[in-house]
């Protein structure tokens, strides 16, 4: 048995209308353990450095495996999903390790936001085949290799909002869209069939909150898990509209 | 009384189905019902694009043979069976494998970016249990991508307006809603037990409220979490499906747990490596010299033990997961042949999976997704290194028993209400939470299509279902919601006054280590009695637990133990099960009754619940069952439906063995035999 520590320093909050709080709590350390770990012994034992007993802290997570997005959260100052903070890399020499809810989303509890507004935005910018039905069709265009090799990363975004959290444009007096949503436009344009439908997406992105709200910071793609080159889709969706605004109308 | 007809109820409101899950199944379900006008209320406890699919990973059957070897869905269903040691009911695995390439087919025009081939077609990779080309992939996410295609159609249902039956909308009215971040909690059930709703809490307010429903799906996955640590993720608890067995429905096949062979080990989770890493040559080795203290690279060839190759020449490292465990197991914890460590001076439980000898831009091109996994759990670089692995809980075969109505030409009967129909009338499951399609063991990249498949059939099931109701669910007495309603909020607000000295993680970890331990490979009646003697103690104890958690907004700890309360209950149906079945087949392996025995257990276990004494929870197992459905009474027993293909015995180290009597006995696959004894890189 080991009896090294790790120090979690935690931002807390009781609901969107309580005040924030501190509390630090100390756990055991294992081997290759993770930040979803520690929290895990915390709500075992959920009783803060000086002693004082407490509500376990809440947070969301689901796969554990960075698959699924659901645990992201600020630690040490990086937004991230917590179940690949690895203790022994954002704590390499003991230090306290501080955690912290995203701040670009409404506040449910303790490490708990509520990102619907994601999911929202999906709806947005039609990002989907149009799909004539589910019954058998035969198979699907063919696609040369290449444009699964474009599309297959761009389609690994988990709505996580890692993106979302660090972009400046994003903030509460904009209604800038995000880095996510304007590459799903990208993904979807690509496909043969959702060429189809890509000046609705195109049009959904134009205009206040767009695309164009783009400052150019490149934040995202530094943030992106799953390094999505969001810039790129910035930047090539930029364009499309650009071009459809200029010469849509000659082609309608 | 006349019959409920369209769109609205008596009362006038908008007759909803309720689906309850929202992974591959749920949304399918969703997606079929939608297409047949059908309204839908969807229920999560996460957001759907974030369910459990999401970790699926090397991808999904489909005999669609664009390698030119001969396969077909008559081979692929042969192979099902045979993998599942012939206790899955084989007309609806036969409609599951024809209706494979169709599944596969109509997920690429939803534009999941499946790997392609030159010819810009639909690339295939080998699984395990057969020789064939048959599984369709996009990278090792496939899980993901499927899940965000269907998820992506269902998010366009929720922009579709309700439209009634003269095709004029209802205003106000969209297809879908979603209602996400809630947990479900028990079905409503009038007077006659007929599933009218569901009782479900908002996880953020704490709200309990019923809602009513022409009929309830349940997709709501497996029940790893019972185990501890597992491949699964956390919200896998089999909570519904252990309420709603609670409530009546019959639980079948429980004792067949699926153990993956290789894994990471972790101290939250046991992080999947998928079959696809073996299908794609991946080979698993251990040093031939227990006290091999070379790192994995550093090992020569001459000094390797690939033991599956050499005892399974005929399917080598893609035998099946039962098969490929208990190897592992055997090797690490009976002959003590794990990988050495040199720190703890012991063999630790772990062996070599091993990809080094194939080209890396093959790897990133095809697995990228699991070696990631690997190199940022693990922190080594697997292009480089062997993977040190071990086996882990992966998959429940069994789970909610469900019906099926069998055609003239063994397949199922399009629409009929019966299919994946609990005894309970009106209540559906569909996916890993039913127990229909795998038998005693599923075949790899056939858990994305059950999933599929059922979805597919239980939508048309339940507007037939709905079609033909006497009686609207949302024109039952009000009464029934509220007794409901208020039966569950006394439970809730029970939970949250319990203050006792037991703590509910610590009880959960007691649960899964007894589990783990001795109700997974391997089996002895013995030791079984002893983990049913700790399910007794674990009830006892659940009734002294404290709730540490008193807030009113997003309560986290009096949710988990009521998800606790349900594992135990389901753990018994495991174990208990397990206890009772004096034969071995498929994952449920016991020492003492090596062989499967066809005559006492070619029968599927069908459990019902029972309050025992002292509030501990009791198992009823029954030969045969009567429930009814729409005013008509449906007889079933126990007996498995093997009209198909004749049961035989497994013989994995032959090649073709698995699939002999669609492709013409053994002739014609030497060549395979070659292919599959060395990996091809």
């Amino acid at each position: 048995m080991s009896d090294k520590k790790i120090r979690l320093k935690i931002l807390r909050q009781d609901s969107p209308t309580k005040a924030k709080r501190w509390e630090e709590f100390d756990v055991e350390w294992h081997p290759r353990m993770n930040v979803i770990s520690a929290l895990m012994e915390v709500q075992r034992n959920p009783v803060t450095v000086d002693g004082t007993k407490v509500a376990p802290v809440v947070w969301e997570s689901s796969c554990l495996e960075e698959v699924c997005g659901a645990c992201t959260m600020i630690v040490n100052g990086r937004v991230r999903q917590s179940c690949t903070a690895l203790i022994d890399q954002v704590s390499p020499n003991g230090e306290p390790i501080t955690l912290a809810p995203m701040t670009k989303f409404p506040l449910v509890r303790d490490l708990i936001v509520d990102r619907s507004r994601m999911f929202h935005d999906l709806q947005k910018v039609k990002a989907w085949i149009t799909l004539d039905g589910s019954h058998e069709l035969g198979p699907g265009p063919r696609q040369a290799p290449e444009n699964q090799e474009e599309a297959y990363p761009l389609s690994r975004c988990m709505t996580c909002g890692c993106c979302l959290e660090a972009c400046p444009q994003v903030n509460d007096s904009s209604n800038f869209i995000g880095p996510a949503a304007i590459n799903q436009v990208r993904l979807f344009n690509l496909h043969p069939s959702g060429k189809m439908h890509a000046t609705e997406r195109l049009e959904a992105v134009m205009g206040e909150g767009g695309v164009a709200d783009c400052g150019k910071a490149q934040n995202c793609v530094e943030v992106c898990p799953k390094e999505i080159p969001l810039v790129d889709s910035i930047a090539q969706v930029s364009r499309a509209t650009t071009k459809h605004m200029l010469f849509g109308w000659l082609l309608k | 009384m006349a019959q409920a007809k369209g769109i609205r109820s008596e009362s006038g409101k908008v007759r909803r189905v309720i689906v309850v899950g929202g992974g591959l199944a749920g949304l399918m379900t969703v997606i079929k019902l939608c297409e047949a006008g059908v309204p839908v209320d969807l229920f999560s406890l996460v957001p759907v694009k974030r369910s459990h699919s999401v970790c699926a990973q090397g991808g999904i059957n489909a005999s669609v043979n664009t390698k030119g070897e001969g396969d077909s869905p008559r081979v692929h269903l042969e192979e099902t069976v045979y993998g599942g040691d012939f206790l899955a009911n084989q007309p609806p695995v036969k409609g599951m494998a024809d209706a494979a390439p169709g599944i596969v087919y109509m997920l690429d025009r939803m534009g999941v970016p499946f790997n392609r081939t030159a010819e810009g077609l639909l690339d295939f990779r080998r699984f395990g249990g057969t020789l064939f080309h048959r599984t369709a992939f996009a990278g090792a996410t496939t899980g993901q991508q499927l899940l965000y295609a269907l998820d992506e159609q269902v998010r366009r249902f929720e922009t579709v307006d309700v439209e009634d039956d003269k095709g004029i909308v209802v205003k106000g009215e969209k297809m879908v809603r979603k209602f996400e971040f809630w947990d479900f909690v028990s079905i409503v059930q009038d007077d006659t037990g007929r599933c009218v709703g569901i009782v479900a809490q908002d996880l953020k307010t704490m709200d309990v409220t019923s809602f009513p429903a022409d009929g309830v799906c349940l997709a709501t996955g497996g029940p790893g979490i019972v185990f501890g640590r597992s491949t699964n993720s956390v919200i896998n608890t089999g909570t519904a499906a252990s309420a709603v067995y609670q409530q009546g429905a019959c639980y079948g096949n429980g004792e067949f747990i699926q153990v993956h062979p290789t894994a990471i080990p972790g101290a939250d989770k046991l992080r999947l490596i998928s079959e696809s890493a073996r299908g794609e040559g991946g080979r698993v080795w251990v040093p031939k010299d227990p006290k091999e203290r070379r790192i994995g690279r550093d090992v020569p060839e001459g000094d390797r033990d690939y033991f599956l190759e050499a005892k399974y020449p005929g399917y080598g490292n893609l035998v099946p997961r039962d098969i490929a465990s208990r190897e592992l197991f055997l090797k690490c914890f009976h002959e003590k042949k794990g990988v050495y460590n040199d720190k703890t001076n012991q063999n630790e439980l772990e062996v070599y999976l091993d990809l080094t000898h194939i080209q890396k831009d093959v790897l990133k091109h095809k697995l990228a997704g699991i070696l990631e996994i690997y190199e940022k759990f693990v922190g080594e670089d697997p292009y480089e290194n062997p993977m040190r692995v071990f086996p882990a809980v992966h998959y429940s075969m069994g789970g909610l028993w469900v019906d099926f109505e069998r055609s003239a030409d063994g397949s199922l009967v399009p629409g009929s209400p019966r299919n994946q129909s609990t005894n309970i009338e009106g209540l559906y499951a569909a996916g890993e939470v039913d127990y229909q399609y795998h038998g005693a063991n599923r075949l790899g990249a056939n858990s994305l299509l059950s999933c599929i498949y059922a979805g597919m059939v239980t939508g048309p099931s339940m507007a037939t279902y709905r079609k033909n109701m006497k009686t609207s669910g949302y024109d039952s007495p009000k009464s029934t919601f509220d007794k409901a309603e208020k039966r569950e909020r006394a439970k809730y607000t029970d939970l949250l006054k319990l203050d006792g000295k037991e703590n509910p993680y610590g009880l959960h970890k007691e649960l899964g280590d007894a589990m783990l331990l001795d109700c997974t490979i391997e089996r002895h009646n013995d030791k079984l009695d002893k983990v049913i003697a700790k399910i007794d103690e674990l009830e006892d104890r659940a009734k002294k637990v404290n709730v540490l958690d008193t807030s009113e907004h997003a309560n986290r700890g009096a949710q988990f133990v009521r998800h606790l309360n349900n594992m135990l209950v389901l753990a018994r149906v495991i174990a208990q099960g397990a206890r009772n079945r004096d034969e071995s087949r498929g994952a449920h392996f016991k020492p003492a009754f090596k062989e499967r025995n066809d005559k006492d257990f070619l029968r599927s276990t069908l459990a019902l619940y029972k309050g025992g004494e002292k509030g501990r929870s009791e198992v009823t197992y029954v030969r045969e069952l009567d429930y009814t459905l729409a005013g008509r009474s449906v007889h079933i027993t126990d007996s498995v439906d093997i009209s198909l293909v004749t049961p035989r015995a497994r013989k994995y180290e032959q090649a073709g063995a698995a699939s002999a009597a669609a492709t013409g006995a053994l002739s014609g696959t030497e060549s395979k035999k070659s292919a599959a004894a060395t990996p091809s890189a």
